[in-house]
């Protein structure tokens, strides 16, 4: 139970003594409130996170210094070689760090953590529509948590199939070391992500539909929720799928079936007794929900670059609807078209080129999301806060991804770039560009109404700055390589007289990779000290318009102290309607705000 | 700090305009870091990529130079004029949609041809019939299999010529090659031919092109199967199509000997 004093601190009005064992695991562990499930999931991504970049070193590591010994975590993992990474556990590792990255960091922190965390307040509900339902949305990942991370500690040290699993290597457990248990307890664990995210968008959808503070239509909504509203649909109508092909994966593995195990297969001088099935299958399947993932990733991503550049723009969103009916044209057009990923998989040539115009469409969306942000800089007086530089970064980088997928759109282009770094370069220039530097921006963003302190601002820059040179220096030269055909997925490509060439260039990314993981630091150190030590921020330090800013930081048990009632659309920055550059959405017309008191105040 | 930043996101398109133009050029030090030398008659995927790379390199570069350009005039911290009050322009959203989507279709359609000439019009006898394969590649952990009909012209009779990670093929031929795995999926990639298609248990594909160059070029797997993908390796060999005659019967006759001196042996 909490109160909210007047300087918009929320306090908990028990004292230690009388704060029982059963409380505090009612109110912090297997908590209901929404804010505290939302810290739940961002503690466990950022966890996550940091695991899956230590994944990616080692395999930076491999591709600089093939078959060399690697140091201190070399001789730990793998003694009896003599700390080399082998060719089994570099598989392992491409496949795990695709996991952990998509699974466990981009998908639950955008959607389970501020997701959970930003809806309810942004829209005004004292929390989410079924707050039982959303504490399992979490619960549920831990069996996720547990199978994937002790998938690591039996035979094969990790599934190794490739994250996309493709059959018959994965189907069969006898194609490959990693494909055994490892791969089992990867099937399981999908599902498990699968009923989480199910859980989730079910909640946000209805909260989101029913639960909308007095005033707020649809079309008030900041771009936030609207990124996560059309995530949730996403969602709930693509990810089915993917766990139904799970499933039938599994049954292929435990039971022998055949879906998508062909007739006549010969695998380790063995025929398999069960066939008939079509690899392919498999793919359309997989596909059908990760591209709509793909923009489950980086929706919610753009809609909180949004806020935030309107925000330190000082200026109204440029073109608020059709930036609405951009994310919908964008989720509309993602459902149809899973298909270029599979222009060379051996799919009817004829349904590439379907594929291939429902493809290149999505760059219209996506451009005039870009044009609009541009619009937004334009003519305002900008700040350059460190949420700001991550946002405006993410426009940039958001660019560069956007571009390059243009190239794999057009199907002969794709013929030659697929499956080579080029493809490596995009998303990560779309998932980490794009989304990670949204989510840093968004942390720096929140933070003060997440922990009601403000994080250390030149920490923040040094941060962004080190993160952004990094970065470019490790994804930018995958283009170069994938102009050269230089495959992902290959433990040697030195193997090949055609890439031999391209170790140096290996050399530099990966030393700039080791530094992007390091330069972390500041973001830890920063992150943590200000939770405990950090400057104390009132209710609204960024000025800002939304919802959730004239709620007491952190906000208490229920959210808000006042019923909030909304008179405008959350951008409006700079109107010439009110003297400051700022006019809170419960702000009521031509009357003035004041910074840390709510604009209405009745009886919560 | 605003100077700083806008010239640090200035260089993004400055720096990355001249990583490529470096690295298509080959100066030192990314020489050959760009796309490896093309061996066969058709250039149709170098011309899209560069129509493309134009295309996408205009717009970055415009989007780049914008967004510096905002920045640089409009930080807080020197820019005293009026916050521009706006919530959009109708006009601007439809000049901004419809431009680049007469660029897209544009592209959508250019590059359909290509696409055909690579993945849908197989190249034809003089009698309309579709040319067979000379060759059969078959993909298996960690090996590709080369089945050559013989002098029958027919696959999987007592003449077959059998080789492992080794193809021939003959110069400024039409050659079509038929592919198919034993196993798992795996990807036959030719990068100096700009091929490349997944070799998929159960289905049977075909691909084609015409090589202009002698030498001898990677055959690399691009599809994850298994521990030892990356030491699956074979090798292409252009040669004039009477070199090619004359290593098809030196290989046959290879063949026929090992069988024979592997009876002698038993």
């Amino acid at each position: 139970m909490s109160s909210i004093t007047a300087d918009g601190q929320a306090t908990h009005a028990h004292t230690s003594g009388e704060f029982g064992v059963g409380e505090f695991i009612s109110t912090y562990v297997f908590s209901r409130d929404h804010k505290v499930i939302g810290l739940q999931f961002l503690f466990s991504t950022l966890l996550w996170f940091l695991i899956g970049g230590l994944l990616a070193i080692g395999i930076r590591w491999q591709l600089a210094w093939p078959w060399s010994d690697m140091p201190v975590i070399g001789p730990m993992l793998f003694s009896a070689e003599g700390g080399q990474i082998s060719p089994e556990f570099y598989t392992m590792l491409f496949t795990m760090h695709a996991t952990v990255m998509t699974f466990l960091v981009i998908i639950p922190i955008l959607a389970g953590a501020f997701g959970n965390y930003l809806i309810p307040l942004m829209i005004g509900a004292d929390d989410m529509a079924f707050p039982t339902l959303n504490m399992l949305s979490y619960w549920v990942m831990w069996p996720a948590f547990l199978f994937f991370g002790g998938s690591f500690f039996v035979a094969g040290n990790g599934a190794s199939s490739g994250w996309t699993s493709y059959p018959p290597l994965s189907s069969v457990t006898e194609a490959a070391p990693g494909s055994g248990l490892a791969q089992t307890m990867w099937l399981i664990a999908l599902t498990c992500v699968g009923i989480s995210s199910m859980m989730g968008s079910v909640n946000y959808m209805t909260t989101i539909i029913q639960m909308r503070a007095p005033g707020m239509t649809m079309m008030r909504l900041p771009m936030t929720i609207w990124g996560m509203f059309i995530t949730a649909l996403l969602q709930a109508f693509a990810l089915p799928v993917l766990t139904a092909a799970g499933f039938m994966q599994l049954a292929d593995r435990v039971f022998g079936t055949g879906f998508f195990v062909p007739e006549g297969l010969i695998v380790n001088n063995s025929e398999m007794v069960a066939g008939g099935g079509q690899p392919l299958l498999w793919q359309h399947l997989f596909w059908f929900y990760s591209h709509p993932a793909v923009y489950i990733m980086i929706l919610p991503a753009m809609g909180m670059v949004s806020d935030i550049l309107s925000c330190f723009a000082r200026k109204p969103l440029f073109g608020y609807k059709p930036m609405v009916y951009a994310i919908c044209g964008i989720a509309g057009l993602g459902f149809i078209v899973w298909g270029h990923h599979m222009f060379v998989s051996g799919m009817n040539p004829g349904l590439g080129m379907t594929f291939m115009v429902a493809t290149m469409m999505i760059a219209l969306p996506s451009a005039v999301k870009t044009f609009n942000w541009l619009g937004t800089i334009y003519g305002g007086k900008i700040s350059f806060t460190t949420p700001m530089l991550f946002a405006l970064s993410f426009v940039l980088m958001f660019v560069i991804g956007g571009l390059s997928g243009i190239f794999m759109a057009a199907t002969p282009v794709d013929i030659f770039i697929h499956d080579t770094y080029f493809i490596v370069a995009h998303f990560h220039y779309v998932l980490f560009g794009g989304t990670a530097m949204a989510v840093f921006g968004a942390i720096y963003f929140w933070f003060p109404k997440m922990f009601g302190r403000m994080m250390n601002e030149p920490l923040g820059k040094i941060h962004f700055l080190l993160t952004f040179l990094f970065m470019n220096g490790t994804f930018f030269t995958m283009h170069i390589l994938g102009a050269v055909g230089f495959p992902r997925r290959l433990a040697d490509p030195y193997h090949y007289e055609t890439f031999r060439h391209l170790l140096p260039m290996n050399q530099f990314m990966t030393i700039c990779a080791i530094l992007m993981v390091a330069c972390q630091i500041f973001f830890i150190v920063n992150f943590f000290y200000s939770i405990f030590f950090g400057p104390k921020a009132g209710r609204n330090p960024w000025h800002a318009n939304g919802l959730e800013w004239q709620a007491p930081s952190p906000p208490g048990h229920g959210n808000f102290d006042f019923q909030p009632i909304v008179y405008r659309g959350p951008y409006e920055y700079g109107s010439p309607e009110v003297d400051e550059d700022y006019y809170p959405q419960t702000q009521p017309p031509n009357e003035r705000g004041d910074t840390d008191e709510p604009a209405t105040m009745v009886n919560h | 700090m605003g100077r700083f930043w806008s010239l640090l996101f200035l260089s993004v398109p400055i720096l990355g305009v001249i990583t490529f133009v470096w690295s298509a050029m080959g100066l030192y030090p990314l020489e050959r870091h760009w796309f490896p030398e093309l061996v066969v008659a058709d250039s149709n995927i170098d011309h899209l990529f560069y129509v493309i790379l134009a295309m996408t390199g205009i717009v970055f570069i415009g989007t780049g130079l914008a967004m510096f350009w905002f920045l640089w005039k409009y930080d807080d911290k020197k820019y005293d004029g009026p916050v521009w009050y706006s919530h959009g322009s109708h006009m601007l959203e439809i000049i901004w949609s419809v431009i680049p989507a007469v660029l897209i279709l544009f592209l959508a359609i250019y590059q359909m041809d290509a696409w055909a000439g690579a993945r849908m019009r197989r190249p034809m006898l003089e009698n309309g019939q579709p040319k067979p394969a000379m060759a059969r590649v078959i993909g298996r952990q960690f090996e590709w299999k080369i089945q050559y009909p013989g002098n029958d012209k027919k696959f999987d009779t007592p003449d077959d010529l059998y080789t492992t990670n080794d193809l021939h093929v003959p110069r400024d031929e039409e050659v079509v090659l038929e592919i198919t795995s034993e196993d798992v999926l795996h990807s036959f990639f030719l990068p100096n031919f700009r091929e490349k298609q997944d070799v998929v248990p159960g289905m049977k594909q075909f691909i084609w092109f015409k090589p202009v160059k002698d030498g001898k070029y990677d055959i690399v797997c691009a599809e994850l199967c298994g521990w030892g993908h990356y030491k699956m390796k074979g090798q292409i060999t252009v040669e004039s199509a009477s070199d090619y005659r004359a290593w098809l019967e030196k290989a046959y006759n290879e063949q026929e000997l090992s069988e024979y001196s592997l009876a002698e042996a038993e």
